[in-house]
């Protein structure tokens, strides 16, 4: 092996990258990490909640090292229409024992803070370098290509991101599909952490995870989010692509509109923007995640479309530091085997299908079908709004038997989702 | 406050001179038009007063929406922005 030939190059210095670059520098190995952005996570953004089981495996008990925000101990789903809500809240014991926390992160500091401590492993990094193309011989990827530059490597982990062009130019993805891809645009807000923790009625370091469906997106499938941070609030909207079409609003101004809903605006008061951004969530499921495999080259992360949307609950961290550990383990192996083929790399697809990882998207297979159901998104948040009315109006026009309402709605409903 | 105030807030180290994505300016194609407009998050797909399509990559967030939505259609060419370059986001 040549002297400035590394064992592992990553492309994108993310959570999926970092894990990997960590566990594979931990091994020993010589690995390279490529950053097109100025450092780790300069280029990322989240809603966002990390749910810490995978990383606790890695790094036990990172919360208390790591800058994550709030620990989430209460969670809340909404129905909105444009001037009511119907709000179900969960404060469970569980959310808090080990094993099962997540928390909210703003992933500028935190994948900042996962390329430092894989860094400390030895993991060499260098930023602001955009990979633009792979070096493949005979079928094989040799190492990348930026600019004039030539760097090469017995494998190569893409860790690139949702938009992996990379994937993409050597066949392994196709184009991303509109029916596949949700836009996510989010504000952070900035509040004291005090007013914060009386506002949300949270206990010092505690965090609320909060999802709406309905006014939100202006009945398009998709959902808003709203999650507690340190001193911050981030707060925006998630719609499917293909469902942009149809109305006449903008993805920003569905951004203002849960702002301006009377359930949150009272809630954000006086709070200051400090950032907006924006990104794409890969959410066709399992029957959507590529070829993970192929002479010297893996996917991971969100390059390899693992994300789970389920409407109420949103995940791709928990998944992308799982496959950064795998492909990890997969090149360890591969380098004591002296083997870089796709043969040998196919055990990370069994590694992937043996976790939750794969578990986890196959066990929601076709769910993706039933996000795509317009009556959440329309009929559901209207019809619990006049349940709701029902049960708790009263005009003085005379009391309404309201379970001659409830059951004929709860059969139609039934009989609706069974067809 | 409008989306160009938004992006206010944002850092940016833009490329003044390049842009990453290539748009079809002369399309007429207004079904088309009005998707992209409608999904930038940034806001950067306008209408002029006579109904030309306007675009400045200054402000891209580069999520990569327009690609996905109107590759080889109103989006000719779409690419990340060369290292360093681009939005930088401080909290994310």
């Amino acid at each position: 092996m040549g002297e400035d030939k590394f064992d592992v190059i990553i492309v994108g210095g993310g959570l999926a990258g970092s894990t990997a670059a960590y566990i594979l520098a931990q091994e020993g190995m010589e690995v390279l990490v490529i950053e097109r952005g100025n450092y780790s996570g300069s280029k990322n953004m989240t809603g966002g909640r990390l749910y810490g089981h995978s990383l606790e495996k890695i790094i036990p008990e990172f919360a208390k090292e790591a800058p994550v925000e709030r620990r989430i101990s209460k969670e809340r789903f909404s129905l909105l229409t444009k001037d009511s809500a119907v709000t179900l809240e969960y404060a469970g014991a569980k959310t808090g024992t080990p094993g099962c926390e997540s928390y909210s992160v703003l992933r500028a500091g935190f994948d900042r803070w996962l390329a430092e401590k894989a860094e400390e492993e030895g993991a060499m990094y260098i930023y602001g370098i955009r990979v633009d193309d792979l070096i493949v011989r005979d079928g094989r990827v040799c190492g990348v290509i930026a600019g004039d530059e030539e760097m090469e490597s017995d494998l190569v982990i893409l860790a690139d991101g949702v938009n992996s062009l990379l994937a993409q130019k050597i066949g392994m993805k196709k184009e991303l599909l509109p029916s596949q891809s949700a836009v996510g645009a989010k504000e952070i807000i900035q509040l004291d952490a005090a007013t914060i923790e009386q506002r949300f009625q949270l206990n010092p370091g505690e965090g609320l995870a909060w999802i709406f469906q309905g006014d939100c997106t202006d009945g398009r499938i998709g959902d808003g989010f709203l999650y507690t941070n340190k001193d911050t609030v981030s707060l925006g909207v998630l719609t499917t692509i293909e469902d942009i079409d149809g109305k006449e609003t903008t993805i920003p101004q569905l951004v203002d509109r849960l702002k301006n809903h009377p359930a949150v605006k009272p809630l954000i008061e006086g709070g200051k923007l400090v950032e907006y951004s924006a990104h794409l969530v890969p959410e066709g499921g399992y029957s959507m995640v590529p070829t993970l495999y192929r002479d010297g080259v893996l996917l991971a992360g969100d390059a390899a479309s693992l994300v789970i949307n389920l409407g109420f609950m949103i995940r791709g961290m928990d998944l992308a530091i799982e496959s950064g550990r795998l492909a990890a383990q997969t090149a360890a192996a591969a380098k004591e085997k002296g083997d870089f083929s796709a043969d040998t790399l196919a055990s990370y697809q069994q590694a992937l299908e043996d976790s939750f990882v794969m578990k986890d998207l196959k066990f929601y297979d076709g769910y993706e079908k039933v996000m795509e159901d317009r009556r959440l998104y329309q009929d559901c948040p209207a019809k619990a709004d006049r349940l709701f009315a029902d049960l708790f109006v009263v005009d003085g026009s005379g009391a309404k038997d309201i379970s001659k309402k409830i059951v004929p709605d709860l059969i139609e409903g039934l009989e609706n989702y069974n067809s | 406050m409008t989306i160009e105030d938004k992006l206010g807030v944002d850092k940016f180290h833009t490329d003044e001179i390049n842009s990453h994505i290539e748009v079809d300016k002369e399309s007429t194609d207004m079904e088309e038009i009005q998707k992209v407009i409608k999904a930038c998050p940034a806001g950067l797909y306008k209408l002029d007063d006579e109904n030309h399509l306007l675009f400045d990559h200054l402000g891209c967030l580069e999520c990569g929406t327009c690609r996905v939505l109107s590759k080889g259609k109103i989006v000719k060419d779409w690419e990340y922005p060369i290292g360093t370059r681009g939005i930088e986001y401080r909290m994310g």
